[in-house]
């Protein structure tokens, strides 16, 4: 980890209407760091999520982005042009539903060498070499290339979605509730997978998660939200082992089993 | 409701043409970019040929010489309809010879003949938007254009060689435009793909019923998309024509008969009989006093 | 040897020809003129005119006669003499209060000021062939009824005065009506271009896509607040005399859906309204119209889009009939050149299978006969 952080993050705020979605979000995110949104539905993560990745404005506040030139940029204030290169580029977002982030009729190989093709990638063999590559580093078998995800199950699907961001090189992936909907046995392998890369890459990630074994095994820090507000912020064994807030009290002995 | 069809110079309005001339000048400040328009309701139905008849008719004057064809000949019903149409609207004079023409109005292919500077070529274009069969939203294809995020058309390609060791498009084949828009030309085959490149000709394209007019200026660079190790190529026939003899043109399949026979002639009738006119004969030509029988 | 084919110029002519013999048919048989079907068969007239966007009863009969009484060939044959009419402005919205009723109906309310008025309507006929339509036979004047004089105000009208339904819409001070024939369309569009588009839209296409909200796919819980046809008064503007002045009377069909709706943060609970507006009488197609109308607010009242009829581009892009029938039919003009690249390709690719499973199978004979 160097000292500068990736992402700044103040004073974020996001209203429907009168209700709150999120409210006054302050936080940094510093390279290779892996922090965790946690919270029950409705307590405004997944809005924050939106607003962070830039797929919802958010009504007041500002997210600021280390370029890789090392220069800081307001994300609400990229052209969209610009905002839709760096989704492409030097982010990734992992869909619970991986048919949100899939192209479900397309193969294997074209999923992931998409993102090779859209930054200009123009040779079909270094193409099919990286994506068959990345298939085997999240575990599909590289005789499924030319497979349409149509026929690959839950987890074979959620690790070609993660193939499918990591494959530019991202340096920041967003998560949201990567191993909802999968069987327990699955949700055990994906995680292992997700830390493995994680490591690997020195990614940093932001996943928000309602499973606080989920946030346990993946994260360094977390936050924990309720009813739009951030109420808890610390290192995750920390908050883990010795919550603070009495509602943080309750998830961790309602629902933490790890 | 006598004097119904009393119909202007090539039957649009003056201040139609002056629409259609505008979004002809857009369109060739921006070589690729579909202009939209809008489009009249033609005297023939949508699908026919109405964006090339109105290109054409906003850029016709009375001293051009027309030349019409469909799928590459001058005598196909729906060039002959056309063509009849310009010489009732407009009393234009009109032509089968290529070089003789000033507009070419053409449906699914570019002439074998060279075009040269002053020449028009306008195309019939029935779906303008390549992009179209990938994303059938108006509104996202439009924004792809913008930001210029084609990798999808190469996910395409991709998935062509994956499945057949090839390129499978044969028609229609996109293309980029002065190294900037991704453009259907149309569905000509591939073949005609290189005569787009740098042709002195100003080509057109109109689109009446998805209401979009686009253009290649002369001279500018027209590449069909490809991969480095798999690059574009044009279909070959193994025989050459079997009237004029012809190599390196497109031909057409000719059904003889129920046992499998068939004989290859040249789609571009203007250039095959100009051909046969200079002493060139195929295979198959008939010795020319039997034909006049 | 082969003579390439020719004379398509004299095969045009030819089928012209045979298509006017069948277009007169029996010669024995006296021809139908115009003014018979613009008396006898005016609903036809009527869709014609509709679907056309032109209201001119005779034009449009001459186009059904030309065309075999084939409806959507009638419809484009008006619409391209429609095309090349120049365009002096735009009338002043047209008022349905003021409308000379002659038929006029509210599914929600019982008795209302104005009356329950039916009209020539089908809908209490019983659908029995009538053989006395064979003949010529004597057809007994209509009933009519003192007109009172007084306007037939509107269902939506009542409604308003409580506030129980949203206001027409408003549009800014400097906006001009759209016009779908002389602008490009693009999405998304207002809802005035909609309407438009709608208005001319298909009837059999409106039909099915309303009938396909009340079926479940993008309901919106429907009343008829009342549908009305009757003559209105068209005027314009005209700028030198700065009054508006009447040009003529054209007949109507208009119908309000009055729907359901939850309210929002901002505005309270209230009925919102799908709208439909048709030349000539077309309960039919107003009433699809304003189903499809209502569904395609989906997005503007903040609605899950979810069904066909909610999707504006999927909706707009199809409706209009001349355009499909022109696309639709363009398939069998030729196409060998691009059929002609796909055979080539077809061939070859069989090809290339043909002789690596060739080659496979001299590979097994050679292991077969290493085996033995």
């Amino acid at each position: 980890m160097t000292d500068t952080p990736l992402l700044k993050v103040g004073g974020l705020s996001k209203f429907y209407g009168s209700r709150i979605g999120c409210k006054d979000v302050s936080f940094e995110l510093w390279p290779g760091e892996v922090l965790a949104i946690v919270g029950e539905s409705g307590s405004g993560k997944t809005t924050l999520l939106n607003c962070l990745s830039t797929r919802l404005m958010p009504t007041t506040g500002s997210v600021e982005y280390r370029m890789r030139d090392g220069n800081f940029r307001d994300l609400y204030h990229l052209s969209e042009a610009e905002r839709r290169f760096l989704m492409r580029t030097d982010w990734g977002f992992v869909h619970q539903n991986p048919a949100d982030g899939l192209r479900m009729t397309v193969s294997a190989g074209a999923n992931v060498g998409e993102r090779l093709m859209a930054v200009g990638d123009r040779h079909y063999g270094n193409i099919r070499s990286t994506a068959s590559d990345w298939l085997s580093r999240v575990e599909i078998g590289t005789d499924r290339i030319d497979d349409q995800p149509r026929a690959f199950s839950g987890g074979m699907r959620q690790r070609l979605q993660i193939a499918r961001n990591l494959v530019t090189g991202p340096r920041l992936v967003f998560m949201d509730e990567p191993t909802g909907g999968l069987d327990v046995s699955v949700q055990a392998r994906l995680l292992d997978l997700v830390r493995g890369l994680v490591n690997d890459l020195g990614l940093a990630a932001i996943v928000v998660t309602h499973d606080l074994a989920v946030a346990r095994l993946l994260s360094h820090r977390m936050m924990v939200m309720k009813d739009g507000y951030v109420i808890e912020h610390g290192l995750t064994d920390r908050v883990l082992d010795d919550p603070r807030e009495p509602y943080t009290q309750l998830l961790v002995s309602s629902i933490l089993q790890v | 409701m006598t004097d119904l069809a009393t119909y202007n110079f090539a039957y649009l309005d003056e201040q139609t043409k002056r629409m259609i001339r505008r979004a002809i000048l857009k369109a060739i400040a921006i070589p690729g970019y579909q202009v939209p328009f809008a489009s009249r309701e033609m005297p023939m139905p949508y699908g026919w040929g109405t964006g090339g008849v109105q290109v054409t008719a906003a850029i016709l004057g009375p001293d051009d010489v027309l030349k019409v064809i469909d799928q590459g000949a001058d005598d196909t019903t729906n060039a002959v309809s056309i063509r009849a149409f310009f010489q009732k609207v407009a009393n234009v004079a009109v032509t089968t010879h290529t070089r003789d023409a000033t507009i070419i109005q053409t449906r699914h292919r570019i002439p074998e003949e060279k075009l040269t500077e002053g020449q028009v070529l306008v195309y019939q274009v029935p779906i303008p938007e390549p992009l179209r069969f990938l994303e059938p939203r108006e509104t996202e294809t439009r924004k792809m254009h913008a930001l210029e995020e084609y990798g999808l058309m190469h996910v395409k390609l991709y998935e062509d060689i994956a499945r057949n060791g090839h390129i499978a498009t044969t028609y229609a084949y996109p293309v980029k435009v002065a190294g900037r828009y991704v453009m259907d030309p149309s569905p000509t085959p591939k073949f005609d793909n290189p005569k787009m490149h740098m042709s002195e000709a100003l080509q057109l394209f109109g689109a009446g019923r998805e209401k979009r007019i686009y253009a290649v200026p002369p001279h500018t660079e027209v590449v069909s998309l490809d991969f480095e190790d798999y690059p574009f190529e044009i279909q070959k026939f193994e025989q050459p024509c079997a009237l004029c003899g012809a190599h390196d043109v497109y031909l057409d399949e000719v059904v003889l008969d129920d046992k499998g026979g068939r004989m290859f002639v040249c789609s571009d009738t203007d250039h095959c009989e100009d051909r046969r006119d200079h002493g060139h004969a195929g295979a198959m030509l008939a010795p020319k006093k039997e034909a006049a029988e | 040897m082969y003579v390439a084919v020719k004379g398509g110029e004299a095969a045009i002519n030819n089928a012209h020809r045979l298509l006017a013999d069948r277009r007169r048919g029996d010669r024995s048989l006296p021809s139908v003129t115009i003014d018979q079907i613009v008396e006898q068969l005016g609903l036809a007239v009527d869709r014609v005119m509709a679907e056309a966007s032109l209201y001119d009863r005779s034009l449009a009969a001459l186009a059904v006669r030309q065309a075999r009484g084939d409806m959507i060939e009638a419809i484009f044959l008006l619409r391209a003499y429609r095309t090349t009419l120049p365009r002096f402005g735009a009338t002043v919205p047209v008022d349905t209060a003021g409308m000379k009723v002659e038929r006029r109906i509210s599914a929600t309310y019982k008795d209302l000021p104005g009356g329950q008025l039916l009209g020539p309507t089908f809908d209490y006929t019983h659908r029995l062939l009538d053989p006395s339509l064979l003949s010529d036979e004597q057809v007994e004047e209509p009933v009519r009824k003192q007109a009172g004089g007084e306007e037939v105000m509107r269902v939506s009208d009542i409604l308003a005065h409580e506030g129980l339904i949203e206001p027409d819409g408003e549009f800014p001070e400097d906006h001009e009506a759209g016009d779908l024939t002389r602008e490009p369309m693009e999405f998304p569009m207002s809802r005035d271009l909609r309407l438009q588009a709608l208005a001319r839209g298909d009837e059999g296409f409106l039909l099915a896509l309303g009938y396909s909200t009340q079926r479940g796919y993008g309901r919106n819980h429907p009343f008829v607040g009342e549908i009305r046809i009757g003559e209105v008064e068209v005027e314009m503007d005209i700028a030198e005399l700065g009054f508006a002045v009447p040009l003529g009377r054209i007949r109507v069909t208009e119908c309000q859906m009055v729907n359901q709706f939850k309210g929002s943060s901002k505005a309270p609970p209230q009925f919102t309204r799908g709208y439909g507006l048709v030349f000539g009488q077309s309960e039919r197609k107003a009433m699809a119209m304003s189903l499809v109308d209502r569904a395609l607010r989906a997005e503007e009242l903040g609605e899950d889009i979810i069904a066909p009829a909610q999707d504006e581009e999927f909706v707009i892009s199809h409706c209009d009939n001349v355009q499909a029938t022109g696309f639709v039919e363009h398939l069998k003009l030729p196409h060998y050149v691009d059929f002609q690249a796909e055979l080539g390709l077809v061939r070859k690719m069989r090809s290339d299978i043909d002789k690596a499973r060739s080659k496979a199978r001299s590979g097994d004979n050679l292991s077969q006969e290493a085996a033995e």
